[in-house]
């Protein structure tokens, strides 16, 4: 009768054995998902940042580095103090400040660590560092921010801070992580590639606490951080910090470039602020309140502001005269003040005294001819064709478009085309008349301060230009810059037309900027008035030095400061003379500068 | 010349090997589920698990020499007095015994502690033998039926009462044997048949579809065949029954104690509360099922050093094993206990005493009712219940226990050709 039944418990067991074998395979072997959450478990990837590389000045003087800042850490279930009133005077808080540290500390965890007293200064930190081994249960984590010795050059420098929701999607690499931070503006940004080094990724195991329980796989796994490399400037520590000095409480742009290189000596912008606010705890803060001054200390004057070139304007249409065998040396027209207005000069001026008067009438006759060259009959036409022809050759001046200066968010200004007018007036509806403010750098052109100092290096170079930038080397070494910084543009108008240029230009300064004067140093300058609709016109200065072998060549605007012979001919020359001489020698015309009371 | 017949010859040899493989195996993940990487302790260290644990082994091979060495009859003629001895200490736990979390399952003094509950298995075992081995003993009779079931019962309650449900349960697996002794199958149909009810009942969320099921089961049943009345209501009136048992044990699972309540509704959605009531269940998942085919390699598992997974070198030692060994270990180990298993069935039937046979089943059963229970929890097919698995979880009480259980078995069968056939 019971026969079978011994087989029957037999059956069982082979099938028990079976059932639990299924089951076991299915979530050993089939379902990968328990794997991916036992690492979500154990395996703590920790993130080793690496320090982001340091950015020197032109000569080698530090402008960015990384300041440690240091955090007092709590584990709470190991930390005992035995005598709290010692305690309190070695880390120099209050009791009511450890009880509160320690006890959101204990509420987030027992056992892993929270900070107890945040952000030590390295020189508190050197206080407290022997007495930590007397209380177990405390250590020392360190962060870096970035610092700045000198607190200048806010714009061309830039900031970082933590990578925003666009930047990571954009980030194909996906290199970048929630709360990493990234150059998010001027050079920390352009070069953030340099500047980050490479991250270093430890994986570690934790057990079921959270508890640290070593490396994971005894690192193998694990990668170093590769620190950031080390950038060199274009900058001028010293002519950057004067250039802001001399632009406190004004609204202008100073860009200063070494004609031979395109190297930007110094960049201002102005209102500025102090870079060092845009670092640490108080980032978003002080970006708060920056961002909603009125007077735009974020804005990017030098490349991101707009204005007509003014007089400055009338020596790039000199010298395309002169290439295109229009002007000459000695073409004379007479300040004719029914064409257009000007002040009072001796009239008639040839080419050099139309340069060293700025006369108007001048250039809308000399402009007239450059437009107009009778190759149709159709006034209309030929004003059309000869427009755009001059519009090739102004765009070989840097002008109407991007320069490609290594900043983000650069504009490129505007030369306008017959397009433009046709938009404007209609096709066949707008002949010289209609145009002939272009003749002295008003009207539609536009151009941005760091074009203005290129044109000024193009007059000190006679002919050509480089790309102005602001990276010099790259881990010191001058080749590895963009090699679109170390081409040369040559702006099609042969050399031997910029001599007399060149003269008009320093004699100019005999005529309308007569502040901007060093006895023993010849500066090449050329005034304009940028006109303003809004307010008082801003005051524009253009120039190199010296000019028989031209060291610097400068822009300067200064907003709604009038005249081009008083502020931004007074600013550039004090800054040339800084830059050449190493000193000023001119402290009443320094103290006119900084009164800054230019309408009178 | 004939070899002298003395038992030593006659032992089962494999059951032996398998018995230490398991033990060595278990001594092996007892070691990796305390090791720590960046403490590092010898295996042989006292003061962790794995060099207590083999202080237990070594005292288990001293109880299995005694036992080799003991005389053949001695189990069975102490069945009783064995029996009774445990039933008295047993008694006593509850009174002298040392609480602990609310449950009192060891007695002793000082350091010494023994778990007689653990004990009482082989005890209860042999009382079994002892009273069902009379040949006219028929479990097909309500009478007999009566007195084994007190035998079985007796301990069950007063383990109920430390209380430890889990070790109770395993008291039940002694229905396997009783199966081999012939206790009438419909009591298994009617029990399974019950136990099916009960998992459907719980495990289905509304109980109009298991109603409905029922009832249709329950026409379809009356229409074929033939009609007769009598028919027709015993039909309806079992329906009713189980419709009515349906409804009832959701209302007995609400007068549970809430963490058996909690036990039970893990067993049916183990996400439903994953850091809590679900943490054992689901971590020890994790662990085994982040094991592969081949496992991360001995004491590379991080599941299980980290403690994320709870008691697991006691209850869910099979976790460390299944982490670090993969499917392959698992696969060594389930083969190693159903082979065992196999072997004890067979070894049990060719017993030829009555005694030694239902003594042999006991073995098979209560082995084979901790083997499945045990792994089948720490992968989610049972419910969390506190059994270990034989010969590999840590602890004195469950290792001396099963040893002693398994190898009077093994003496028995030894000495098998010494004994006088008795068997009906």
């Amino acid at each position: 009768m019971n026969d079978q039944r011994p087989f029957i418990i037999i059956i069982v067991i082979f099938l028990v054995g079976l059932v639990l074998l299924t089951k076991l395979f299915m979530i050993q072997v089939v379902d990968d998902s328990f794997s991916r959450r036992a690492e979500r478990n154990a395996i703590q990837r920790v993130v080793d940042h690496p320090y982001r590389g340091l950015i020197y000045d032109r000569n080698g003087e530090l402008l960015v580095y990384n300041n440690p800042i240091f955090d007092l850490m709590v584990v709470p279930k190991e930390f005992t103090v035995k005598d709290t009133a010692r305690f309190l005077s070695i880390f120099g808080i209050e009791k009511e400040q450890l009880i509160t540290a320690y006890n959101a500390a204990r509420k987030y965890s027992s056992v892993k660590p929270s900070p107890l007293i945040k952000q030590i200064s390295t020189t508190d930190f050197a206080k407290i560092q022997d007495f930590l081994i007397d209380y177990p249960g405390l250590f020392i984590t360190t962060r870096s921010v970035r610092s700045y010795p000198t607190p200048i050059a806010a714009h061309a420098l830039g900031y970082i801070g933590e990578i925003n929701g666009q930047q990571l999607e954009r980030d194909t690499t996906d290199y970048y992580e929630q709360g990493d931070y990234v150059g998010l503006s001027g050079m920390e940004r352009f070069y953030e590639d340099e500047l980050r080094g490479q991250k270093g990724v430890k994986y570690k195991m934790v057990n079921v606490r959270g508890v640290d329980k070593g490396p994971f796989k005894n690192g193998a796994y694990d990668t170093a951080s590769v620190a950031g490399t080390n950038l060199t400037s274009t900058l001028d520590r010293d002519l950057q910090l004067y250039g802001e000095y001399l632009m406190q409480g004004k609204t202008g742009s100073v860009v200063a470039i070494e004609p031979k290189t395109g190297e930007i000596l110094a960049f201002i912008s102005a209102p500025f602020y102090d870079p060092n606010d845009l670092t640490g705890a108080d980032f978003g803060k002080n970006y708060t309140i920056l961002n909603s001054l009125n007077s735009k200390p974020f804005l990017n004057r030098p490349i991101m502001a707009r204005y007509p070139p003014g007089s400055t304007f009338k020596i790039v249409q000199s010298l395309i005269g002169l290439q295109e065998g229009i002007l000459f040396p000695e073409t004379t027209y007479a300040c004719n003040k029914s064409l257009v207005a000007c002040h009072n000069h001796p009239s008639p001026v040839n080419l050099f005294g139309a340069i060293r008067n700025s006369c108007n009438p001048y250039y809308h006759q000399a402009f007239r001819r450059m437009i107009n060259r009778e190759v149709s009959s159709n006034t209309f036409k030929d004003t059309e064709i000869g427009l755009d022809s001059w519009r090739e050759k102004v765009l070989k001046f840097g002008l109407g478009g991007r320069l490609g200066v290594d900043m983000i968010g650069e504009y490129g200004g505007d030369v306008p085309s017959s397009k433009l007018y046709d938009r404007i007036y209609g096709e066949g509806r707008w002949k010289y008349s209609t145009i002939y403010s272009l003749s002295i750098g008003q009207g539609e052109l536009l151009v941005t301060p760091l074009q203005m100092a290129n044109l000024a290096a193009i007059f000190a170079n006679k002919g050509y230009y480089y790309t102005p930038h602001l990276i010099k080397a790259i881990d010191g070494d001058p080749t590895r810059i963009p090699a679109k910084y170390r081409t040369k543009h040559e702006v099609g108008v042969d050399a031997k037309h910029f001599d007399l240029i060149q003269d008009a230009m320093a004699e100019a300064l005999y005529g309308t900027a007569n502040r901007a004067i060093i006895e023993d140093l010849v500066i090449a300058g050329k005034t304009g008035t940028a006109q303003n609709p809004h307010g008082e016109d801003h005051s524009v200065f253009v120039a190199f030095a010296p000019k028989d072998d031209p060291k610097i060549a400068i822009a300067v605007y200064v907003e709604n400061a009038g005249w081009g012979g008083r502020a931004a001919a007074s600013t550039a020359s004090l800054m040339i003379e800084k830059y050449i001489k190493g000193q000023i020698t001119r402290p009443a015309l320094e103290e006119y500068v900084l009164a800054g009371n230019f309408i009178y | 010349m004939r070899e002298p017949d003395i038992p030593i010859n006659r032992v089962d040899w494999l059951v032996v090997v398998i018995y230490f493989a398991l033990v060595i195996i278990g001594w092996f993940n007892i070691y990796a589920a305390v090791y720590d990487s960046q403490a590092p302790q010898s295996m042989f260290d006292m003061s962790i698990n794995s060099g207590q644990q083999l202080v237990r082994i070594g005292i288990s091979v001293v109880l299995i020499i005694l036992i080799m060495a003991a005389d053949h009859r001695l189990f069975e003629n102490l069945a009783l007095p064995i029996y009774l001895v445990f039933l008295f200490i047993l008694l006593l736990t509850p009174v002298f015994g040392k609480e602990v979390n609310g449950q009192v399952l060891s007695i002793g003094f000082g350091s010494f502690r023994i778990q007689p509950g653990e004990f009482a298995k082989f005890a209860t075992a042999l009382a079994l033998a002892k009273v069902m081995e009379r040949p006219t003993f028929d479990l097909a009779k309500t009478k007999n039926q009566l007195v084994a079931f007190g035998v079985l019962m007796l301990p069950i309650v007063l383990i109920l009462l430390q209380p430890d449900t889990g070790t109770a349960m395993v008291y039940f697996s002694f229905l396997i044997m009783f199966y081999r002794e012939g206790l009438p199958q419909r009591y298994y149909i009617l029990g399974l048949g019950f136990i099916a009810l009960t998992l459907l009942a719980l495990g289905i969320e509304n109980n109009l579809y298991l109603v409905g099921a029922i009832a249709i089961l329950a026409l379809i049943l009356i229409s074929i065949g033939k009609t007769s009345w009598k028919r027709t209501i015993a039909f309806s009136a079992i329906a009713l029954l189980m419709i009515g048992y349906t409804y009832s044990i959701d209302w007995v699972v609400s007068k549970l104690p809430p963490h058996q309540q909690n036990r039970i509704m893990v067993l049916f959605n183990p996400d439903i509360d994953p850091l809590g009531v679900g943490w054992n269940v689901t971590q020890s998942k994790i662990a085994i099922g982040s094991g592969g085919f081949f496992g991360k390699g001995y004491l590379q598992g991080t599941q299980t050093k980290f403690d994320f997974v709870p008691e697991q070198h006691t209850d869910f030692i099979f976790c460390t094993l299944g982490e670090e060994f993969g499917w392959a270990g698992s696969f060594i180990v389930i083969g190693l206990f159903v082979a065992l298993l196999y072997r004890l069935v067979v070894m049990a039937e060719r017993q030829k005493t009555r005694f030694s046979r239902i003594y042999g089943y006991s073995v098979v059963s209560i082995l084979f009712f901790h083997f499945m229970i045990n792994i089948s929890m720490t992968i989610g097919l049972f419910p969390v219940v506190g059994i270990p698995l034989p010969f590999f979880s840590y602890g004195g009480s469950s290792l001396w226990s099963f040893t002693m259980l398994l190898f009077i078995f093994v003496k028995m069968d030894a000495s098998r050709s010494q004994q006088l056939g008795r068997i009906s």
